[in-house]
């Protein structure tokens, strides 16, 4: 190793350091951890925190991506890289698996989407592993119920979120202490914003998808969102498939993922347009937080991530 | 070495106005995004707005609160100006304030006091300011709000400062209080400057807000406290990764986050609670080695001499060590319905070291209505403070809350249910 000035104790290195501490507490007091991965910009910052927290030892949990079989090809190929670079084992909970098995229903029409789904393959992949601890990479500053959880959230038996029975939090003391069949959701990002992401991304130089970045695809418009044609994709009336330069600030999946005109095609650029931004990650590109005002807040009833 | 980072608590209701001052200062600095001023307008209508924003809805959460209009639990907000970023912790006024205050102020810098210029300092600014106090915030921004309600008047805002002086005597620990007079409603001395109070010439809470200097940017004043977390060794890791661990030998470090002070490269250290002596070979974190660690930076400390420390003990400097004991006194909030009766057996967790506990005596009752510690009660009840002693399986390694709020800071926990029952402060 080579020798480094300290480091000057910018927000950023705050925030991380935070994030280490919360990682190392996991792994000290959980018996069965794991990281969900999917290829997004939050858990690839997880990733790398993770090499922080655990380096020069493996990490002391597996990773895990919920596929729902939807994803951007880009993205899978992008994990599937990155996990053999990290050298650690990645686990993939499928929700077509689910679906074959008729643990879930499809749901059918052009507004199909494997969102919900996802929650059942989740919780199953949870119980069949054992897990007690799932590290996610969510933010409170993405959404409203989301900025009431806690860095540590407990879930019990069913996996589900009980929003007005939340544990205390105090000071940087977590309380880790479950019954069999219940965990916890560990969210170490909990207080960076979507701006932090990127630009601690942008000073790591973390490598993150293609699709982050402009670059031309076939979309189509629906509900002012603009939506990746591809092959299998249901048109409703009126609905035309057309060119664009977009990126997408968040990934997820294909069918509820919609992307933003942009022209940002190097991370200096992305970090410039996220903080120009007027409006928030996913209100500008996800569906699934549409479907109502408490969208996200039901689905984390569920068992959601 | 500033910390472009601050934390700050409000508490309140929807009636003093924190809300609209939250609101305020994201609106006004524009961390407002579209698709949520759209919700606020929408939001507006339906409860009979008359086109005005209410920026107060800015901050609602969940769907209970949305239905009942009220806040229920700590949010956390963020916004930043080009000169911080700011972590809110925004705490009801009503339901389980104490618990919600207690929690929100546990890991602020500041707090932002409400007064409303009309009603005066009422019951609930007081209780605000002392559990800040309580818990360690040095510094209080006292807004009093609704200004426009009161003419603007100079008169009513010295009279206001006056009482609220006389009040903040009998807090201890808080060593700056800034006042201000502002309506949030109408922004005046939140961001901007109000036309309105010429009289008044001091900072606005925005200007204050970034001006106001944090904890950790003086981690030389504070004695060097490192609580091991977890120990870093490759040889013995299992997983996945653990083949390709690179010359994993006989590679030992000792992983945690300074909670307060420095360490350099070659110091004299001694390991708590048992008291071995060595000195700090290196310290490592993943992007090489540094010659010197402070607060709040986690990293990966290697030791001279061969002792196999493990997670729950810690490191500091030989000459400032802090106390050892089986047995401490501490101001106990106690955050649920079962009551915390002495003899009661809890989990105590406290850096980064679980111990069982027993609760040997109540000692008294924080009246924290009139600020005053009262005959010792035989229980302590839901939102209740009162001052314990206790008992520990297994030595703590502590310092006094006033001096370090992490070393000084403990949770108990309920055996059986798991929950987190009791925030306690060491004095």
């Amino acid at each position: 190793m080579s020798v480094a000035a300290p480091p000057q104790l910018s927000h950023l290195r705050a925030l991380e350091s935070e994030a280490i501490h919360v990682m190392r507490e996991v792994a000290a007091e959980f018996e069965r951890p794991v990281l969900l991965f999917s290829g997004g910009k939050d858990s690839i910052v997880l990733l790398r925190l993770a090499e922080k927290a655990f380096r020069p030892a493996p990490f002391p949990f597996p990773l895990m991506h919920v596929d729902t079989g939807h994803n951007f090809p880009e993205v899978i190929e992008f994990r599937d890289r990155r996990v053999a670079e990290l050298g650690e084992r990645l686990i993939v909970a499928s929700v077509q698996e689910s679906i074959d098995s008729g643990r879930v229903v499809e749901e059918t029409g052009p507004r199909a989407s494997r969102n919900r789904l996802q929650t059942v393959t989740l919780l199953d992949a949870i119980a069949e592993h054992g897990f007690d601890a799932a590290f996610g990479g969510a933010r409170r500053d993405e959404e409203r119920a989301r900025a009431k959880e806690r860095v540590f959230s407990f879930r019990n038996d069913f996996g589900q979120w009980e929003p007005k029975s939340q544990r205390p939090e105090l000071w940087n003391l977590y309380n880790g202490r479950i019954n069999k069949g219940e965990s916890v959701r560990v969210f170490p990002l909990s207080n960076w914003t979507e701006l932090d992401v990127w630009e601690y991304i942008d000073e790591e130089q973390l490598e993150v998808p293609s699709i982050y970045f402009a670059h031309e695809r076939e979309v189509f418009v629906r509900d002012g969102m603009l939506y990746a044609w591809r092959i299998g994709t249901e048109l409703v009336d009126g609905e035309q498939v057309f060119t664009e330069t977009v990126r997408y600030r968040t990934v997820g999946d294909m069918s509820c993922t919609g992307g933003v005109r942009s022209q940002a095609a190097t991370l200096r650029e992305v970090v410039v347009e996220i903080a120009a931004t007027r409006i928030t990650e996913r209100g500008e590109t996800r569906a699934d937080d549409r479907a109502s005002e408490a969208a996200m807040e039901d689905r984390k009833k569920d068992g959601y991530f | 070495m500033t910390l472009d980072l601050l934390r700050f608590t409000t508490a309140g209701s929807v009636d003093d106005g924190k809300s609209t001052l939250i609101g305020r200062l994201l609106y006004d600095t524009k961390q407002v995004f579209e698709d949520q001023l759209e919700h606020v307008a929408q939001a507006s209508v339906r409860r009979g707005g008359e086109g005005a924003l209410d920026l107060a809805l800015l901050t609602d959460g969940l769907r209970a609160e949305r239905e009942q209009g009220i806040t229920i639990d700590v949010a956390y907000r963020y916004f930043a100006t080009s000169r911080r970023r700011f972590i809110i912790a925004d705490c009801p006024g009503h339901q389980q304030y104490t618990r919600n205050m207690v929690t929100g102020a546990s890991t602020a810098d500041l707090a932002v006091v409400l007064i409303d210029a009309r009603r005066g300092v009422l019951e609930q600014s007081k209780r605000h300011a002392f559990i800040s106090a309580l818990l360690g915030i040095p510094q209080l921004l006292v807004a009093i709000n609704k200004m426009d309600l009161v003419e603007h008047s100079q008169a009513r805002f010295d009279e206001l400062v006056e009482v609220f002086e006389g009040f903040a005597e009998k807090l201890t620990g808080v060593s700056d209080i800034s006042y201000i007079p502002i309506s949030a409603l109408n922004g005046d001395n939140v961001v901007e400057r109000s036309e309105h109070m010429p009289w008044y010439e001091g900072p606005t809470v925005l200007e204050l807000l970034e001006q106001v200097e944090v904890a950790y940017d003086h981690p030389y004043d504070k004695p060097t406290r490192f609580p091991v977390q977890w120990v870093i060794r490759p040889a013995t890791a299992s997983g996945a990764g653990a083949a390709s661990a690179p010359d994993a030998g006989d590679y030992r470090a000792y992983a945690g986050q300074l909670a307060s002070g420095a360490l350099r490269r070659g110091d004299e250290v001694a390991v708590l609670p048992g008291g071995r002596r060595t000195k700090i070979a290196a310290i490592d974190t993943y992007d090489g080695e540094l010659e010197e660690a402070i607060a709040p930076m986690s990293v990966a400390l290697r030791l001279e001499d061969d002792l196999d420390v493990s997670r729950g003990e810690l490191i500091c400097r030989p000459q400032e060590a802090p106390t050892v004991a089986r047995e401490l006194q501490a101001d106990v909030c106690w955050m649920t319905e079962k009551p915390l009766r002495p003899r009661g057996r809890y989990l105590l967790k406290h850096t980064s070291r679980m111990a069982t506990a027993v609760i040997d005596e109540i000692r008294d009752l924080l009246e924290v209505r009139t600020l005053e510690r009262v005959e010792p009660p035989a229980e302590l009840g839901l939102n209740d403070i009162g001052h314990v002693r206790l008992r520990t399986a297994v030595p703590l390694v502590f310092d006094d809350y006033t001096s370090n709020r992490r070393t000084g800071s403990f949770i108990l926990i309920d055996e059986s249910s798991n929950e987190t029952v009791g925030a306690g402060m060491i004095n």
